[in-house]
């Protein structure tokens, strides 16, 4: 298998040519706009159609029209232009129109935005996190996977520090024979019978039953939780403090809980990949080993909750990190800095700082 | 004298499924669908039809007719209709909007789909009003319409703009091939409307670009008179700021 | 001179759904031989609907005014009287 020397951004496009997307629109906005230059070249080599649409509104409609159509189909962008498409998540969602969005965060500041969705209903997005260049091109080809699979928006939560970073990538093919064909795609009806896709109801004709149509919706929802959570766990056999952190901020964490072992710390880490589901066992089996969990991320405090919600007062849950951007404000802070964390982390584990 | 066979020349068309759609007495967004609904068959489309449908009252048709339907968002079918029609080419692709989606919610999809020549048929049906939220003005309502939110004194210049003639600024824009105007409110009118929506389709079957049709079509509920006199209420308030006439053709 | 008994009769009519209609008279107004009158009686909706008086030329007019789809309109060939 060969390996690629690729920039984030375009690790993350290839990887969704590499799984079948077709169907590309976006609209230039930093951090994520090196998706958009790359699909406009690199799509239609493989026959494919990359919209530079002119509004984030527009560019998600399209994908929709796209996704409804069968196509795989992906739009990248972040936490405003995120904003902006929130009506239409919700009732993609609605629809069951599989698509992938990828959010490039200034920061982590987009955690509820992603996994509590922005928009109305009960909705919920497939939350994804890598924290390497390598998992973000597995996450995203799992994505649309998990998309075709459930029939639901996934999310994939990268960011700046992801995004303009460099490694050598591997693109490996899915085992995708589990997935249906689309038949409830709307190509023109042919020789089968006329139907809709639409997020007002069932698709038949004639008796479309929207409210059984909600409640069939949310029933998936506890369904695929039970079957997409993922996590990674490290040094928690003796741990006495664990590190709950996500995305490209985890690797800091990962690198900083190495050097308080080096110190004799007995410390691990707790790094959830799915962010809806959360992996609530995951954090709460942590829980029971350990004195304290600290949880770093590059926010004024959202993650927390979700770690707060599964660990339910077993032990207390220290915010370690903090809203830490560079003087343009795209998310590489001070923070990072390993020297920062361990000293966090040192803190927690020497009992001296406030839950 | 033998009794002559009696032929049936008009019933429902057979992409109908079922006449029972709970619009209004005397509305024109049905005689507008039956028009499209014969066109399509007529011209052997049916089968490979994907109707974007907007929000609005005339959302009760994709529940009614035997063509796939992707619905959209308010304001946001020729966004959901590029993303189609970019891939599935093959396809016969028009929207279905009000005024109220196409040009209120959502005028700058349509204008930008125009700019980029997008090779679906845009479909208008244009009343004035906000019908499925209650009769509300729209970007189209002509100055003096009585509205829900201009009941007092009609829509005035002063507070409330001008309407947008959607189908002058399409025709403006380089992208678009066929621009064009009808209405349902007679059957001469009606007749002028299949002539022009069947050009309309066959500039998008011949792959000849962007393609636009704007139907006024009849609201007695929200205009507040009886169907009878929807005739004359378009001849005085409608047809002088839309007259009906092709605006633009390759 | 006129000769009546020459003149082609082609004899037509129309169906009425009258349980779909919602009484909105487009009908009415729009039928050139003015054969079609509203009922006193309502129908299940609470509609007024129309009846169908002599003298049907089968124009097709009522057919496609109509919102509700109520009309099916039936044509046989002209034939002269003998």
């Amino acid at each position: 298998m060969t390996r690629v020397l690729m920039e984030g951004s375009h690790a993350i496009a290839e990887a969704a040519i590499q799984a079948g997307c077709r169907f590309y629109a976006g609209y230039p906005i930093t951090p994520s706009t090196e998706i958009l230059e790359y699909m406009s070249h690199r799509l239609p080599q493989v026959g494919g159609v990359c919209m530079n649409a002119e509004s984030e509104l527009e560019a998600i409609n399209m994908v929709w029209g796209a996704a409804g159509c069968g196509v795989r189909a992906m739009i990248a962008s972040t936490g405003q232009g995120i904003s902006l498409m929130q009506e239409s998540f919700a009732e993609l969602a609605n629809a069951e129109i599989p698509c992938v969005i990828v959010n490039m965060m200034r920061g982590q500041g987009d955690y509820y935005q992603a996994t509590r969705g922005g928009g109305h209903g009960d909705y919920r997005h497939i939350v994804l996190a890598p924290h390497t260049v390598q998992e973000a091109v597995d996450l995203v080809m799992l994505a649309f996977h998990l998309a075709d699979r459930w029939r639901n928006p996934a999310l994939v939560l990268g960011d700046f520090v992801l995004g303009h970073t460099s490694e050598a990538v591997e693109f490996r093919q899915r085992d995708e024979s589990d997935l249906l064909p689309k038949t409830w795609a709307a190509t023109g009806k042919g020789t089968r019978k006329s139907h809709n896709v639409t997020p007002l109801g069932a698709p038949q004709k004639l008796d479309l039953k929207p409210g059984d149509h909600y409640q069939a919706i949310a029933a998936k929802l506890p369904r695929l939780a039970a079957a997409e959570s993922r996590a990674e766990t490290g040094l928690l056999d003796d741990a006495e403090v664990a590190v709950v952190a996500f995305g490209s901020p985890a690797r800091f964490v990962k690198f900083a809980v190495h050097a308080c072992r080096a110190q004799g710390m007995k410390v691990g880490w707790v790094r959830p990949i799915s962010l809806w589901p959360f992996p609530a066992e995951t954090v709460a089996a942590a829980a029971g080993r350990v004195r304290a969990l600290a949880v770093f991320e590059q926010n004024a405090g959202q993650m927390i909750d979700d770690v707060r919600l599964a660990v339910l007062g077993k032990v207390p849950v220290v915010p370690i990190g903090g809203i830490s951007h560079d003087p343009s404000g795209f998310g590489v802070g001070p923070a990072l800095a390993p020297a920062n964390i361990i000293a966090k982390i040192t803190e927690v584990y020497r009992g001296k700082a406030a839950a | 004298m033998s009794e002559p066979a009696l032929k049936k020349v008009s019933a429902k068309p057979d992409l109908l499924l079922s006449t029972h759609h709970s619009l209004c007495p005397g509305c024109g967004e049905p005689l507008a669908l039956r028009v499209i609904l014969e066109l399509l068959a007529e011209l052997g489309v049916a089968e490979r039809t994907i109707c974007v449908c907007g929000i609005g009252c005339y959302t009760a048709f994709p529940g009614i007719i035997d063509v796939d339907v992707l619905q959209a968002l308010h304001g946001r079918a020729p966004s959901v209709a590029t993303g189609a029609k970019r891939v599935l080419p093959d396809r016969f692709v028009f929207t279905l909007q009000g005024d109220g989606d196409m040009v209120s919610e959502g005028l700058q999809e349509i204008i930008h789909c125009a700019a980029r020549g997008e090779r679906f048929t845009a479909v208008l049906l244009n009343n004035g009003v906000f019908g499925e939220t209650g009769g509300h003005m729209t970007t189209t309502s002509v100055l003096g319409q009585r509205t829900k939110t201009t009941m007092d004194e009609g829509r005035v210049a002063e507070k409330h703009g001008y309407p947008i003639k959607i189908a002058d600024l399409v025709a403006l824009v380089d992208g678009s091939s066929y621009v064009a105007r009808g209405a349902m409110h007679t059957p001469a009118a009606i007749a002028w409307t299949k002539r022009i929506l069947g050009e309309a389709f066959r500039v998008q079957l011949e792959g000849q670009g962007f393609s636009f049709v704007e139907i006024l079509t009849m609201c007695p509920t929200d205009w507040y008179v009886e169907p009878s006199e929807t005739p004359d209420w378009i001849e005085q308030n409608f047809t002088g700021t839309y007259p009906l006439k092709i605006l633009k053709s390759p | 001179m006129l000769r009546l008994g020459t003149m082609p009769r082609q004899p037509a009519t129309v169906t009425i759904d009258i349980e779909t209609c919602k009484g909105c008279v487009l009908c009415v107004e729009v039928c050139p031989p003015r054969v079609l009158l509203m009922s006193e009686d309502t129908n299940r909706m609470g509609y007024r609907y129309p009846l169908l008086l002599d003298g049907c030329t089968g124009c097709e007019l009522c057919y496609k005014i109509c919102p509700d789809y109520c009309f099916e309109v039936y044509r046989g060939p002209a034939e002269a009287d003998a």
